[in-house]
């Protein structure tokens, strides 16, 4: 059994849905596996796997002006690969982009090569100017993913919320 | 080489009428704008590589609309792997045309590694796409795009263009005018 918390990935999963989702653009990664599998399996959701993660802006953005809600499911370090087009396609364009990002590399991180990414994710959202907001309790996920999705779409302006350690990872450890 | 980009595009423009187009930044935008903007038109002015990925955003979330997008290969070098995304969901409603100058024009003309063997429909082709072409003259281009467009099948058309652009590549039509006209023209609004 992975510990990666099926439940809390199915409130993330229904929440995404709620608020009008139906399209999801993933690059896999361990945290993601439910929420992509979901998706998968889901006959009114329109998943798109792709190679890198910059390509789902591009995706999103023409999913957005043919009048379809999407999110992009990827990792921190998905996100770092994707800030050109998140800068030079969402950001100049103005198009909400959700995006759902795992925050690895914060305290508890054991594998040596997420770290750098999770000391910097935050710093180049407020570099960017993208507003965010943490997933942390299952109390909070529907309420902030429909906030965020809100607030996405009255700015017309990518917003992130970044999956933590605390909500996805059942293995205290 | 023989095949002017601003003569292909004037031949295609009749194909271009009534469907969803999205373009790339540079030479592509404005000659095509020189012709005749659209507000079915869309020219993603920067974010290069990701005009493949847009026009697979709309075509699978719009069954309905025939999607074409015009690439070249300096971007389409910069997303190769977009190419098998594109592959793998296969939309019978998008052909993507690629203008192969074998150079980054817009910014001096420096050679890209088509000019020195890369071979991008054989790349499309190997990545899973299933029709692909490598045309070099204006009727060929014009026949390949009518019979993908007439065959609703995924197809990836390489256009061996000279390097000649406009004059200048700053249009009058603001990149946020286009963007709202583009999308109240996918909603149905205008």
């Amino acid at each position: 059994m992975s510990p990666v918390s099926t439940s809390n990935s199915r409130l993330i999963y229904d929440a995404l849905k709620s608020c009008g989702v139906r399209l999801m653009s993933a690059l896999p990664e361990t945290w993601l596996v439910h929420l992509i599998r979901m998706a998968d399996d889901d006959p009114e959701m329109t998943l798109v796997r792709l190679a890198k993660e910059e390509e789902g802006v591009g995706i999103s953005a023409g999913a957005y002006l043919a009048g379809v809600s999407s999110a992009m499911l990827m990792q921190n370090h998905g996100f770092l690969a994707s800030v050109n087009g998140i800068v030079s396609c969402a950001q100049l364009y103005r198009i909400p982009l959700l995006m759902v990002i795992s925050q690895r590399g914060s305290f508890g991180e054991r594998d040596p090569w997420q770290t750098e990414g999770g000391a910097v994710t935050e710093n180049v959202l407020r570099a960017l100017g993208i507003a965010y907001d943490r997933l942390s309790e299952p109390g909070h996920v529907a309420r902030r993913i429909a906030h965020a999705r809100t607030l996405a779409y009255s700015s017309n302006r990518p917003v992130a919320l970044l999956l933590e350690r605390d909500l996805m990872w059942e293995d205290a450890g | 080489m023989a095949m002017l980009r601003i003569d292909a595009l004037r031949a295609l423009y009749p194909e271009l009428e009534s469907r969803v187009v999205v373009t790339i930044m540079g030479a592509v935008a404005a000659e095509l704008q020189s012709i005749g903007h659209r507000n079915n038109f869309f020219y993603l002015q920067h974010a290069m590589g990701l005009a493949s990925s847009m026009g697979l955003g709309i075509a699978l979330t719009r069954p309905d609309k025939q999607v074409v997008v015009l690439d070249g290969d300096g971007s389409l070098l910069m997303n190769l792997g977009g190419l098998t995304t594109m592959a793998r969901y296969k939309p019978g409603n998008l052909v993507h045309v690629v203008f192969d100058n074998e150079s980054l024009l817009s910014v001096g003309g420096f050679p890209t590694a088509t000019s020195t063997g890369s071979d991008l429909a054989a790349i499309a082709a190997a990545a899973g796409i299933p029709r692909t072409a490598t045309v070099r003259t204006v009727d060929a281009l014009t026949a390949a795009v009518q019979e993908a467009l007439a065959a609703k099948e995924l197809t990836t058309i390489v256009a061996k263009v000279d390097a000649v652009g406009p004059p200048a590549y700053v249009t009058d039509l603001a990149l946020l005018e286009n963007r709202f006209q583009f999308q109240r023209y996918l909603q149905g609004r205008s």
